[in-house]
């Protein structure tokens, strides 16, 4: 059952093959027999996914069933989940039970989605490389020694290695888009404000937005359409018609204009990585497509506005976090003070601490001005230049990341090498717009993403384009062997 | 060496929404703890605040009730500071795009003439939770039922220069709370308190002086007497060649005195920054036109009617508008009894004596405007005269009863019959012949006086009840006839 896609399985489970709680069983006992291996899960939740899956079942039976009716998915652990645990990967929510569902929980359970657990990522979604989990980092499914990437390393993982055929991720900074590069899915960002955050844990509230992580462009439309949508509950979520993502799939891409940033192209970027993008460009122009040379001037400084604008934000976010109400509490406190000073120094990870202290910072009285306020200035001229670019094409193509997946443990040492990781990812979250990765190639085994970025509320688009491309490559139908090279799998979904 | 006073105030009056600021949770006072909050307010992982918008409904009516600039463009930022009740470890509030900019309130002073203060701005913010010290053997109880309860913040100039000034500021900002109805004023609950800045310099000298922050000040009488004590501290230490340290203090009524509250305390930097989880305010000139378009009758307004309509004193219609309560009252006490300055003297002096000495507000006053309207048509029409009318305010205080059954059981009729006052005139001034003879010998312009005597004997013999005015023609009658 490993690997079949989120539509087959659909079609499978329509058709009457199996029953959603036989492969709920199946999956999650797939999980405990492999996972140990990429350490991509850090709790299953059978009881309740067994619950969901029957009441998949008896919607089956009563005919009202939908596409995502029975179908097992995970979910990063940063969403909420009523009555199961949700930790963030920290030691600081490590027994935290939530008594509510996020809001994208909530409508992936009405859809009669059946969450058989919660996958790694690295902690409060802080990283690059899943490597600053408190549950231990997560393995690349395509190469044992390789990062998944992250922050939804986990997802990533669970997906690549068809542990599940589709997981929610979290993206303020590439969190979805860089893991599903790495581990050759398809994942994509919506605008910020399709999709509620309600009930997601907060990293940066200005820049968080989730999405799916699938196999296919085609899977991600159908988690993409149950997922979105207005929630009064999230302030910033857009209020605006949800458009059926699936519709615009198989539109032709004849006359589309597509936009190549020469600062995507720049010397940081692994020149294999750089032949595998222009390849899948190529392809893209052929299905006729019109390139375009553009430019992004502003893009260099999405690292340093976002190190400053994401860690501020946190460092406010994750001031609730105090040993007062719940999650962990240093043990036999002496006063407030060592209350809070301890449970936050043993509570909270290296890298977590890391940016809530250049948060704190930032954010500070006489260093507000040169550093938060000057960030946002930033952050406003890498909107105008997305505006202006998308003014003149439909669509901005790049690489995800400026490398394959590295080594565990190769960037670890030095944080600002990890950040610059992000550099092609940042500033969609900056500008707000849609971005996504999908499969086009292998370096040396691992896996390359094309980065597809639109305009606001043009994921419809973005599906289509990746969804036609995927019609002509089989790169997304590749999956890693035991080895950990990749091998054509052609009988997929047979 | 004379010195003069500088107050500014900071009045936070919490808003009569049914709903908290940013959740769905009911506000309300003395419920049990942690009953009253949702995800929001218990500061939950991935939950979201929600803007309640008749808060700012309320901050645009309050900043058109004072004539303020309303900010079409504010923003909500975050006050960064851990506390146990604070429990996002943040306070959501404005800083620097306030919903309310400048503006300014006219008080009267007590010389009669009119000041005008300034009023910075007013802004929206939440309310923190409370600590529970007493009751958990030594550890502390959290309850949340108060947290994001919306408060709009007032800060004034610091234009105010003695605490009686600082009072009448407050009693202002009272009535026009109270009156556009963005607030049951109710400061024991802490519905309205405030923290004062004081600070002094020699007279004559532009330079202010370094201010001390009084913190939540929660009644009229602490506010003047927190300020004088406070005043008085800063003149000692000033004369005694001492510094005024810059430093939040605390009133303490018990011993009346003002102390520093614990430096932790203060030596925040809040690290303020707009908030991410909300959106801009944005408002236009119709909604902010609308708003001033609805305002009900503002104190002023209100004051000069009763004027002008009602034929009061200034005095008097001060007094009666400053707060929406006593107003209404008033009015209703007036429509009742049909006359303006009767209703004025008696809610002015007899009642409120009444709730000075026992403290309380109009109301929850025992005595409803109704009864106290019913009472007054009982004077005008001679049923009881003016002491048994006190007596009668006193029985319906203590509520034992109406107006009408109080003046029956205790048998408080005016006796208006002539002859049965006449046959009492006669006995008294058969009974007092010395005092008789004084009153015949006395200088005509000297009589008047002397016919109290003779008055009080009367009103003694019918144990109260005669009419006075007959009782008072009737001897001046009988006795002149006699010289």
């Amino acid at each position: 059952m490993t690997n079949k896609t989120l539509v087959q399985i659909s079609k499978d489970l329509a058709a009457g093959e199996y029953s959603s709680r036989e492969i709920t069983q199946d999956i999650i006992a797939d999980i405990k027999a492999r996972d140990s291996i990429y350490n991509s899960f850090i709790s299953v939740s059978e009881d309740l996914a067994l619950t969901q899956a029957d009441a998949a079942d008896a919607r089956f039976a009563a005919g009202t069933h939908a596409m995502l009716t029975g179908v097992p998915f995970a979910h990063k652990d940063l969403f909420c989940t009523k009555g199961h645990a949700t930790t963030a990967a920290s030691k600081m929510l490590q027994d935290f039970v939530p008594p509510y569902e996020s809001t994208v929980g909530q409508r992936l359970l009405s859809a009669g989605a059946v969450c058989v657990g919660k996958t790694n990522m690295d902690e409060f979604a802080m990283g690059s490389s899943n490597e600053s989990s408190f549950f231990g980092a997560v393995k690349n499914p395509w190469d044992l020694n390789a990062v998944p990437g992250g922050s939804s390393g986990g997802s990533a993982a669970a997906v690549a290695a068809g542990l599940v055929p589709a997981a929610t991720g979290t993206d303020t900074g590439g969190s979805i888009r860089q893991p599903a590069s790495f581990c050759n899915l398809t994942g994509i960002k919506p605008t910020y404000g399709r999709v509620s955050r309600f009930g997601i844990i907060a990293y940066a509230s200005s820049l968080d937005q989730a999405g799916p992580m699938c196999q296919t462009a085609h899977d991600a439309a159908i988690m993409l359409n149950a997922m979105a949508g207005f929630d009064v509950q999230d302030s910033t979520s857009v209020q605006q018609d949800t458009p059926d993502f699936t519709a615009d799939l198989n539109l032709p891409l004849h006359g589309l204009k597509v936009g190549l940033p020469k600062e995507f192209f720049g010397p940081g970027l692994n020149p294999q990585v750089a032949e595998c993008i222009m390849a899948a460009v190529k392809e893209i122009e052929g299905l006729g497509a019109q390139i375009i040379d553009i430019s992004l001037p502003n893009l260099e400084l999405s690292i340093p506005a976002y190190y400053v604008i994401a860690p501020s934000e946190a460092s406010s976010n994750l001031s609730r976090f105090d040993g007062v109400r719940y999650g962990y509490r240093c043990d036999q406190p002496t006063d407030l003070m060592d209350l809070y000073c301890r449970t936050r120094s043993e509570g909270f990870g290296t890298e977590v601490k890391r940016r809530i202290m250049v948060g704190t910072y930032a954010l500070s009285e006489g260093y507000y001005d040169a550093y938060y306020v000057k960030a946002q200035r930033i952050r406003r001229l890498i909107k105008d230049d997305f505006a202006r670019a998308l003014s003149q094409v439909d669509v901005i193509m790049g690489p995800v990341a400026p490398t394959p997946a590295f080594d565990l443990g190769s960037n670890t040492k030095d944080p600002v090498a990890m950040y610059l990781e992000d550099i092609y990812t940042l500033s969609a979250n900056m500008a707000g717009i849609p971005a996504m990765s999908t499969p086009a190639g292998f370096v040396n085994g691992r896996p390359v993403g094309l980065h597809i970025m639109g305009n606001y509320f043009a994921e419809a688009k973005l599906l289509n384009i990746a969804h036609q491309y995927q019609q002509i490559t089989d790169w997304h139908l590749q999956t890693p062997t035991s080895n950990g090279m990749p091998v054509s799998n052609t009988e997929k979904g047979a | 060496m004379s010195w003069e006073i500088v107050i500014g105030l900071e009045i936070h009056v919490q808003l009569a929404t049914k709903s908290k600021l940013f959740s769905g949770a009911k506000v309300g006072f003395g419920a049990e703890p942690n009953t009253q909050t949702t995800l929001v307010d218990l500061g939950m992982p991935g939950a979201l605040p929600v803007f309640n918008e008749e808060a700012l409904r309320m901050a645009v009516t309050f900043g058109t009730a004072i004539n303020a600039e309303v900010c079409k463009h504010s923003v909500f930022a975050r006050k960064n500071y851990f506390y146990p009740d604070s429990p996002k470890g943040y306070q959501t509030s404005q800083m620097d795009h306030p919903i309310v900019g400048l503006g300014h309130l006219d008080i009267q002073l007590e010389d009669g003439s009119t000041k005008r203060i300034g009023v910075t701005r007013a802004h929206l913010e939440e309310d923190a939770g409370k600590s529970l010290h007493e009751d958990y053997d030594g550890m502390t109880g959290i309850d949340l039922n108060r947290s994001s309860t919306p408060l709009l913040e007032i800060v004034s100039e610091p234009d105010m220069r003695s605490a009686k000034e600082a009072v009448a500021y407050m009693r202002k900002m009272h009535a026009i709370v109270t009156t556009i109805g963005i607030s049951d004023g109710n400061m024991a609950e802490g519905s309205m308190r405030c923290d004062a800045n004081v600070s002094i310099r020699p007279t004559g000298q532009e330079k202010l002086g370094t201010r001390a922050e009084l913190k939540n000040i929660n009644s009229f009488k602490f506010i003047e007497r927190a300020i004088n004590v406070e005043v008085q501290r800063q003149i000692d230490i000033l004369e005694d060649g001492g510094k005024i340290a810059q430093e939040t203090r605390l009133y303490d009524s018990d011993k009346n005195e003002t102390r520093p509250m614990r430096s932790k305390e203060e030596a925040n930097d809040y690290r303020y920054f707009p908030c991410p989880d909300l959106l801009p305010i944005e408002i236009d000139d119709a909604y902010i036109e609308a708003i001033r378009q609805s305002l009900p009758e503002l104190p002023d307004q209100r004051s000069a009617r009763f004027v002008s309509q009602l034929g009061l004193s200034e005095y008097d219609a001060g007094v009666l508008s400053a707060s929406r309560g006593l107003a209404d009252y008033f009015e209703e006490v007036v429509t009742v009894c049909n006359d303006a300055k009767l209703s004025a003297n008696w809610v002015t002096g007899e009642l409120a004596k009444y709730m000075n000495q026992k403290n309380i507000e109009i109301d929850t006053a025992p005595v409803s405007a109704a009864q106290l309207g019913q009472l007054i048509s009982r004077i005008m029409d001679d049923t009881i005269n003016g002491k048994a009318a006190k007596t009668v305010l006193d029985e319906l205080w203590n509520q034992t009863g109406e107006v009408d059954a109080i003046i029956d059981a205790k048998s408080l009729k005016q006796v208006s019959d002539i002859g049965a006052i006449a046959a009492m005139v006669d006995d008294v001034i058969a009974a007092s012949p010395k005092q008789v003879q004084q009153y015949v010998d006395a200088e005509v312009e000297k009589r008047g006086k002397m016919l109290g005597f003779f008055m009080g004997q009367v009103m003694k013999a019918s144990k109260g009840s005669a009419n006075p005015g007959q009782v008072n023609g009737l001897l001046k009658d009988k006795l002149d006839a006699l010289c």
